[in-house]
């Protein structure tokens, strides 16, 4: 989620553009990770003692556990680690006027036509309040129905027994470092609850939380589908996120129960500096059925494979996703699923696809344990490459461990063909939207499950990034 | 009709590129407004070539000689900019674009074609669309299958003439349409084009074949026949029958005397 969002629960005659006294006002920690930080952190969020306890558990662990060798170059990562601040509180997080973005950005945000007031807030210096009416009426809609579509911070505030019973149960802390970093230091994130048999027409985007306060670096993100329920929750914009910050590391647990069916969208472009690590898993119960929806662009480097534990008998998983490499950037994504129920079936199908001298890598796990009879898994991966110079790796792991499990793979590398450029130009379309036309073929089973918008932007976006890939 | 010939090619000498092989030497063509030519050869004689090198594929380097259309120098555009002067190059071997619907792909292409700076209607555009697929007796369902992805030969061909039909060239250069087609399908493809030349009278067409079973569909004002990368003979519809009884045999000496 962009973490340079709006502020919250300020009116807008407290706000300004111009924070020529910022510094006086502004709380953050120190640079860097430290006990100190993690309480201050804590204490600044009024939280109960178990929560702090928690956090300086996963601090613990965090310092416990080295830094990830495989994946991406993290070598680098310990200097900015050092560098960054884990934590500004909301009210105060530095604003930057929209004369400090660099016009690289606002061309690619005119280019892409978005309204300006759209553009100030995804480069973090407006607020959108036009689309408060909209998420306003949809949040009476939803609380009607019992639905919980809170930060991070109120769920635990105001749903203490339902945040605490779920909470680091999908992703522990200590799952992976960073999921430790994270437990320790999040702030920012969604809480939802979907009750019982609630089925939402409409989709839950993050969106319309945004303008509600801003998001951290350190995303923490909750969702319960209860027995039965069905909802979309889109996260995300197509549009590139700027940022001064450089680090990026969610967690986003979600648990869907018995018979229910839960999706999650999320379709990111960060800019090109941010190392962007995160670690996202659904909880899949009897019968219940999981779909993570990913679309990664920009970073410097993104780790990132959502992955469902199919738990109950029956149960299905998911994963389509999408990676962007330009220039200078590597995705290492994929998707992981893990078998523990009989009759349980999954699917990913992987798409990538690499510019100039950007790397996309797909790294899955597939995991059938001893005991899910009759599991099923299809894994599909394509990867697109647009230059000579670009770059595909394909890392499957499969584990069976029961007999008679089905399972496929499939992987597929293709280069944009010169007869296929020559076919397109030879209609009167430019090299660039001859190769734009391509690759949107190419990711179109994915971009046809998008909402409409998101594929309408996804669209343009690809249009961008192949003007500069040309010649 | 007008006097002089919208199309004229001078001397053209033209070589694969990574090889560095000439296949064309020196040749010769002028096509008028409105008029239908064809061009006959055996394998090999640079028929194809000659399709590429109009269109300009970037495989082939013209080294000497030139081509005109409608009085520009095609040699100085790029494929996507003759296109948009108004040259379309139907393929012998289309190409697959997965992922793309035919209509997204027209769409595009017709956009492409606009003038700078304005937006295609789409309103306007999806009433084209069926009413060229009205003309050309295409299934409208047609329109939403990913392009040439899984086609046979004849849906392929197919394909070639409704985007012609779409675009509607000043010169349409049909690079062996014909080739690999049963007798319906090569059918199909001729009345497409006759229905085309009928709708658009001053539209000049370049039909690139080996056999003369095309002709009998497509009436030819004049037929060149190519050996060797040159026009040997230039005629009227008599030479493709002739050619069909006698076959390449008599420019087969012509042949091994250029090499």
């Amino acid at each position: 989620m962009p973490q340079n969002e709006t502020i919250q629960g300020l009116g807008l005659d407290q706000y300004k553009y111009d924070f020529v006294d910022e510094e006086k006002h502004v709380f953050r920690t120190q640079p860097g990770l430290s006990e100190d930080v993690v309480r201050q952190i804590s204490a600044q969020k009024g939280e109960p003692e178990w929560m702090l306890q928690a956090r300086l558990k996963a601090l613990e662990i965090y310092y416990s556990k080295p830094m990830p060798t495989w994946g991406g170059n993290l070598s680098d990562l310990e200097r900015v680690l050092d560098e960054i601040y884990f934590y500004v509180r909301p009210q105060d997080q530095m604003e930057h006027s929209w004369d400090d973005v660099p016009e690289s950005i606002k061309t690619t945000f005119e280019r892409l036509g978005i309204p300006e007031a759209e553009q100030k807030i995804l480069a973090g210096v407006g607020a959108q309040y036009e689309s408060e009416m909209v998420y306003h009426s949809l949040k009476k809609e939803w609380e009607d129905q019992g639905v919980i579509f809170d930060s991070i911070e109120e769920g635990l505030k105001n749903h203490p027994e339902l945040f605490r019973k779920y909470f680091g149960t999908v992703i522990p802390a200590a799952d992976n470092k960073f999921a430790a970093m994270n437990s320790a230091v999040w702030s920012g994130g969604s809480f939802v609850y979907i009750p019982k048999g609630v089925e939402l027409k409409t989709p839950l985007q993050a969106y319309f939380r945004i303008n509600q306060e801003k998001m951290g670096q350190f995303e923490r993100t909750l969702i319960i589908a209860d027995e039965g329920s069905h909802a979309h929750y889109i996260e995300g914009c197509t549009a590139p996120v700027y940022s001064t910050e450089s680090f990026h590391s969610g967690v986003i647990e979600i648990i869907v129960h018995r018979n229910a069916r839960f999706r999650y969208t999320t379709i990111q472009n960060w800019s090109n500096n941010m190392y962007n690590l995160v670690t996202q898993r659904a909880l899949v119960h009897e019968n219940a059925s999981m779909e993570w929806l990913d679309g990664n662009l920009g970073s410097k480097l993104t780790m990132k494979y959502p992955s469902c534990y199919l738990v109950g008998e029956g149960a299905h998983g998911e994963i389509l996703s999408i990676a962007y490499a330009g220039d200078g950037q590597h995705q290492d994504t994929g998707g992981k699923v893990v078998h523990v129920a009989p009759r349980t079936t999954s699917s990913i199908v992987s798409k990538s696809i690499s510019r100039g001298t950007g790397r996309a890598s797909y790294r899955g796990l597939l995991k059938v344990h001893k005991g899910a009879l009759h599991a099923r898994s299809n894994v599909e991966c394509d990867a697109l490459l647009i230059n000579d110079t670009s770059r595909t790796d394909t890392y499957p792991y499969i584990e069976i461990e029961e007999q008679g499990a089905n399972v496929g793979h499939e992987a597929t590398v293709s280069k944009v063909g010169d007869e296929q450029l020559f076919y397109l130009m030879s209609r009167g379309m430019s090299e660039a939207e001859a190769m734009a036309l391509i690759v949107r073929g190419f990711i179109e089973p994915i971009a046809k499950e998008l909402p409409m918008e998101y594929a309408v932007e996804l669209n343009r976006l690809i249009e961008l990034e192949m003007e500069g890939s040309v010649g | 009709m007008s006097d002089s010939p919208i199309f004229q090619i001078n001397n053209l000498h033209a070589r694969v590129l990574e090889e560095g092989t000439e296949i064309l030497h020196g040749l010769d063509l002028q096509i008028p407004a409105g008029e239908v030519h064809a061009i006959m050869g055996p394998n090999g004689s640079g028929k194809s070539t000659l399709a590429k090198v109009i269109a300009g594929h970037p495989e082939y380097e013209v080294t000497e000689g030139s081509i005109y259309f409608d009085g520009r120098n095609v040699l100085d555009m790029e494929p996507d900019e003759r296109s948009k002067a108004g040259i379309f190059l139907a393929f012998q071997y289309p190409v697959e674009i997965p992922g793309v619907s035919i209509a997204n792909f027209l769409r595009t292409a017709k956009q492409a074609h606009m003038p700078e700076g304005e937006e295609l209607d789409l309103f306007d555009f999806q009433d084209e669309l069926l009413d060229r697929m009205r003309l050309l007796d295409v299934d409208p369902t047609f329109a939403e299958r990913p392009v040439n992805d899984g086609f046979s030969g004849g849906e392929k061909k197919r394909n070639e003439i409704l985007q012609m039909a779409m675009l509607q060239p000043s010169l349409a250069v049909m690079d062996e349409t014909d080739s690999g087609l049963d007798i319906d399908a090569l059918k199909v493809v001729a009345n497409g084009v006759n229905a085309l030349t009928e709708e658009n009278p001053s539209m000049s067409v370049l039909l690139i074949t080996h056999y003369q079973r095309l002709l009998n569909y497509v009436k030819p004002d004049v037929v060149h026949v190519i050996v060797a990368g040159k026009i040997v003979r230039t005629g009227g519809p008599e030479v493709a029958l002739e050619l069909e009884e006698e076959g390449y045999a008599e420019f087969r000496e012509y042949e091994a005397a250029q090499q």
